[in-house]
């Protein structure tokens, strides 16, 4: 074999291996995104869902409606933009803690860890409309679990309160979307505790570090560069989660817990408005875009050094 | 061994303390990597091993209550689940466990779930190999540009390319006389693709952890790249595919966006069927929770026998 | 290099991107219409009337079969719930790949009559069915926007009725149904205590939620849409209605706080159980008998009105409820699908699936036999004389969810103890109502 063949081969061996995924990739994610940003530009509306290409062109109308704060269509996605920032950074915060304390809790052996790990592990294995309808049964006012619990057994509260509408259906949407996540971390968590070297700890208790003390300057620090994209992970799943809200909630979410897909699944297909939907959507990715795009110049050297 | 809880105050050791008591002592297993298992039966102190004990003892509790919920629930007549909530059933029955086959088709959305997600899992692992290890051993012009592509896409929010994929689909089924429409093989690309940019990442990164002088040798061997790729990278990679398939699977088990609007009768997921149980007349809880649990536990199971190499090909992974 | 992949992959994009917009519509792939190129298929899409899905399968997969016994037409049956059949339909119609014939909520037809995914049914469409005339007029009014084609033919009809427990009834000394809302609030007040109420109410359902503000809106001499199909929402009419409405919970505590999260049928329940001594709801006798009530245990009437002296659109005391039958405008089997409604819509099919399901019949033919029951008697009578229509304009399935999500969020509100007043009712509605806006 010539050199020159084996360079070109060598050469066009890594676009033939992308191919598939190149191809994947256009047709389900990268051609349909560009439609979708194209449809925030139309005014498509149910006159136009059978033929949209002849719905008339809005220009930026679409997204001067979303971002008119003062008017309700605004303020609302302003408003469930703030909710869904609020339920991220709660819900991933907590997932992580969770995660992080269960893992190095459960770093040493004892009897029932792997019987423990395995419990942890369930939800995040279960499918998620099992898992979601679940706590819906027992988030109900009467009849739940977790009223029982409060109210009849404890007494905690005078009167049982509303889990599914009103104020509280936020943290209900929290705790729902941490008892399903946080195993992830946990077992993200756990992986990365053991590829610590056994002689860091060594090392550190010879020099007379105390097993809190350990965590704090030896396993904390170690675990920085999983954190940082178990987070990044968790950012986005949670962000983006549509199915824990729409099977908790149904179609039309409370004030409170009103996330932005959700919202932005109303607002198009309940309403049957698919430019302002499609605007809102073109808005949210923008955002979302900026914020990865930050996350990782910021953190890149250290979680990711790459390539040789 | 001295025990050193005494002398720790919440923790923290203290200074000028006796020396190295507090590393806690691994039970005898041989101390492999990330193991704290210092040298000596050490036990940890008793403030540690309380302060596991509670923790662990509460998020136990908030595990396991809905677990334990779902099955109780699911072993109660119809009356007891609609009225008020009690911790065990006032007469243990397994009716639910036979009508849910009735109420709905279980058995039918059950297999649709099953093909969906094992034909949507096996081809976003092999797609994701080739494109891991094109990512990972070779340096090409447009690398960079394909990784931040493939992962930014991640971030789409569903709800902006539902109905054009619906459309795309349609249309490439009236140009080919495909059709995709309806079909599982729709949903099967749709999965797999949003699948696909985390098993990529994933998976390049369980490559670069492999040393690269073990599929160099293969090719002076003889081996092609793809060669090398199969019979040395492969093998060695086998925790992190492991985990990969593992993310695919359950991803696509559980979609209900794309699901509910991509099947009809014959194509239905368990995720937009177990809905079924919510009817018109009532909602059959415990008939809801029977199914819920009859379709996760094939899935958990799956998922815990499967554990050890998810630990293991999670962080070689994407952690170095 | 690195330029021409990066142009490939924009022109690959923008191919696929063109294909799909142009060819968008995907009906206009197929000629854009109904045609009658496979004449001996239909698929069709039947709503959840039933108890369970199944339960609807086993109703009508006889009924298919005497369809195909007689026309040689294969029946494909799909029955899709009700939570995803207005999302089915929206992608069908945006596709072009859809059904033939399918079951549409009547509330739905002018929403969908606007978007032309539906077929429209001229006088040469209509006397294939059979006609027009074999309907029911206040039936009929629900199948389109007034002075256009109509879009589908009423399938089943259904009314809200009141609802009451005779025993509870008995045992707080009312003599009998009430007639006027005035009364149903006194009866309430009797019902209610030691943790139970005197109504159930389905609050965090947006649907039901509309309906009532309809309703009573029609009492208040109000509307949601003027005469041009512009949303009205927060005309003093309306925000007394709505609030009327809300009130049940919120100022005369006839109905329980709980109510505010009802949205699985709940209320139906808390009434079988005697939780609530009455029920506004549609053709219940279904979901009671499977909630454990017997026959004779429950009493129906109409719904009350303000005062019994009220007449015209004041005496309205619910909507034409119902199922509408459509054929979807791509069709490949147009005279077939045409076929099939008139199939569906004959007096021994009418007879036989609506005595099944509860409802009545809109074909006045199987309305001349005698009502099957108490609640078929009432509601015949409601249906007849004093039910209107919601407002047939396109924007109404926005008004559903607008107004109902809006109210939800009052029950909500009462729930949390917060004051539901007219000014509170006022700036939700106008919010609903600017979201019209577009």
């Amino acid at each position: 074999m010539s050199t020159r063949t084996e360079r070109i081969r060598r050469a066009g061996m890594p676009y033939l291996l992308l191919v598939p995924a190149l191809v994947l990739e256009l047709i389900v994610h990268i051609a349909p995104m560009v439609t979708g940003i194209v449809m925030a530009f139309k005014d498509l509306t149910q006159e136009y869902i059978r033929n949209w290409g002849s719905a008339p062109w809005a220009g930026l109308g679409n997204f001067r409606i979303a971002v008119d704060f003062d008017a309700p269509v605004g303020e609302a996605l302003l408003r469930s933009f703030g909710i869904t920032c609020a339920f991220t950074v709660l819900a991933v915060g907590l997932a992580w803690l969770l995660g992080v304390t269960a893992a190095i809790l459960m770093q040493d052996a004892f009897r029932g860890r792997a019987a423990l790990r395995a419990l942890f592990l369930t939800p995040y294995a279960l499918p998620v409309y099992a898992a979601v309808i679940t706590w819906s049964f027992l988030l109900q006012r009467e009849g739940g679990l977790v009223n029982h619990v409060l109210h009849d057994q404890l007494g905690l509260v005078d009167e049982p309160p509303f889990w599914l509408v009103g104020d509280n259906s936020f943290l209900a949407l929290v705790v729902v979307s941490v008892w399903r996540t946080w195993p992830f971390a946990f077992l993200m968590l756990t992986a990365a505790l053991q590829n610590i070297p056994r002689d860091v700890y060594e090392a550190s208790a010879l020099d007379g570090a105390g097993i809190w003390r350990q965590i704090r300057h030896v396993t904390l620090p170690a675990l920085r560069p999983v954190n940082m994209v178990l987070l990044l992970v968790l950012f986005l799943w949670t962000f983006n989660d549509f199915n824990v809200p729409f099977v908790l909630f149904g179609k039309s979410a409370p004030e409170s817990a009103d996330l932005i897909s959700l919202h932005i699944y109303q607002s198009s297909f309940a309403t049957w408005d698919f430019g302002a939907g499609s605007a809102m959507s073109v808005l949210l990715l923008l955002f979302l875009l900026v914020v990865t795009a930050c996350y990782l110049l910021l953190t890149r050297e250290r979680s990711r050094p790459r390539g040789r | 061994m001295a025990d050193s809880a005494p002398t720790l105050v919440d923790g923290g050791p203290r200074p000028g303390g006796a020396p190295a008591p507090a590393r806690p002592g691994g039970p005898a297993r041989p101390a492999r990597r990330g193991r704290r298992t210092p040298p000596g039966p050490t036990a940890p102190p008793r403030s540690f091993v309380w302060t596991r004990r509670i923790l662990l003892t509460l998020l136990a509790v908030f595990a396991a209550v809905p677990l334990y919920a779902m099955l109780s629930s699911s072993l109660k007549p119809l009356e007891d689940v609609t009225g008020a909530f009690h911790w065990f059933p006032s007469e243990l029955t397994f009716r639910p466990y036979i009508d849910i086959w009735r109420t709905v088709p279980l058995g039918h959305y059950f297999l649709n779930s099953l093909i969906v997600a094992a034909s949507a899992t096996v081809c976003s692992v092999v797609i994701a190999v080739f494109a891991g290890y094109a990512v990972s051993r070779y340096r090409f012009r447009g690398r960079r540009l394909f990784t931040v592509t493939v992962l930014s896409t991640q971030m789409f929010p569903g709800i902006l390319f539902l109905l054009p994929l619906f459309l795309l689909y349609v249309n490439l089924g009236n140009a080919t006389g495909i059709a995709l429409y309806g079909s599982r093989g729709a949903l099967i690309l749709t999965y797999l693709t949003f699948t696909l940019p985390l098993s990529i990442w994933m998976l390049a990164g369980y490559f670069d952890s492999i040393p690269r002088d073990l599929d160099e040798a293969a090719q002076v061997d003889g081996c092609g790249a793809l060669g090398a790729l199969f019979r040395v990278l492969v093998p060695a990679a086998a925790p992190g595919i492991v985990a990969v398939a593992v993310y695919a699977f359950m991803t696509a088990w559980g979609e209900v966006l794309f699901a509910s609007v991509m099947t009809n009768d014959a194509t239905r997921t368990l995720s937009i069927g177990l809905q079924g149980y919510s009817t018109q007349t009532q909602v059959y809880w415990n008939q809801v929770m029977a199914a819920s649990l009859v379709v996760s536990v094939p899935v958990v199971a799956g998922f815990l026998l499967l554990q050890r190499y998810l630990v293991a090909g999670l962080t070689a992974g994407s952690v170095k | 290099m690195r330029r021409f992949r990066t142009a490939a992959a924009a022109a690959l994009t923008t191919a696929l991107t063109v294909a799909l917009a142009t060819g968008c519509g995907g009906g206009t792939t197929t000629g854009g219409g109904a045609s009658n190129s496979k004449p001996k298929e239909l698929t069709y899409w039947a709503s959840n009337q039933g108890s369970s899905l199944e339960h609807d399968k086993k109703v009508l997969g006889p009924e298919l079969e005497k369809f195909e016994k007689r026309t040689g037409i294969k029946v494909k049956l799909e029955v899709i719930p009700w939570s995803n059949l207005l999302d089915r339909i929206l992608a069908a119609a945006s596709s072009g790949e859809g059904p033939d014939v399918l079951n549409i909520g009547n509330t739905w037809s002018s929403s969908l009559q606007k978007s032309g995914a539906l077929l429209p049914l001229d006088d040469e469409a209509l006397a294939k069915t059979g006609g027009k005339k074999r309907f029911s007029p206040s039936a009929f009014a629900a199948t389109g926007q007034r002075g256009e084609t109509p879009v589908a033919v009423p399938l089943y009809s259904l009314t809200y009725a009141l609802y009451y427990h005779k025993k509870r009834f008995e045992q707080a000394g009312i003599d009998g149904p009430p007639k006027t809302w005035k009364e149903l609030v006194a009866a309430g007040k009797k019902l209610t205590g030691d943790g139970r109420y005197g109504l159930a109410v389905e609050g965090g359902d947006p649907v039901e939620n509309s309906h009532h503000a309809f309703v009573f809106a029609k009492q208040h001499g109000s509307d949601f849409f003027d005469a041009k199909g512009n949303p009205t929402f927060d005309s003093p009419g309306n925000v007394k209605a709505v609030k009327q409405y809300v009130d049940f919970v919120a100022g005369d505590r006839i109905a329980a706080k709980g109510n505010a999260e009802y949205a699985a049928r709940q209320s139906v329940r808390d009434f079988a159980k005697g939780k609530a001594g009455m029920l506004l709801w549609q053709a219940a006798r279904s979901q009671l008998l499977a909630n454990g009530m017997k026959d004779g245990e429950w009493g129906v009437a109409p719904v009350p009105v303000r005062s019994a002296s009220d007449g015209g659109q004041r005496a309205v005391n619910s909507m034409v409820a119902g199922i509408n039958l459509a054929v979807f405008k791509d069709t490949d089997n147009r005279d077939g699908a045409l076929e099939f409604v008139k199939f569906m819509t004959s007096t021994a099919e009418q007879k036989k699936l609506n005595d099944t399901y509860g409802s009545i019949s809109p074909v006045l033919r199987a309305q001349q036999a005698p009502p099957r029951d108490e609640d078929e008697k009432v509601m015949r009578a409601v249906l007849a004389d004093s039910s209107a229509p919601l407002p047939q304009v396109p924007d109404e399935s926005k008004f559903e969810t607008l107004v109902g999500t809006a109210m939800k969020e009052l029950f909500a509100d009462a729930a949390a103890g917060r004051s539901v007043t007219e000014e509170s009712v006022r700036q939700r509605l106008g919010e609903a109502q600017q979201k019209m806006r577009k």
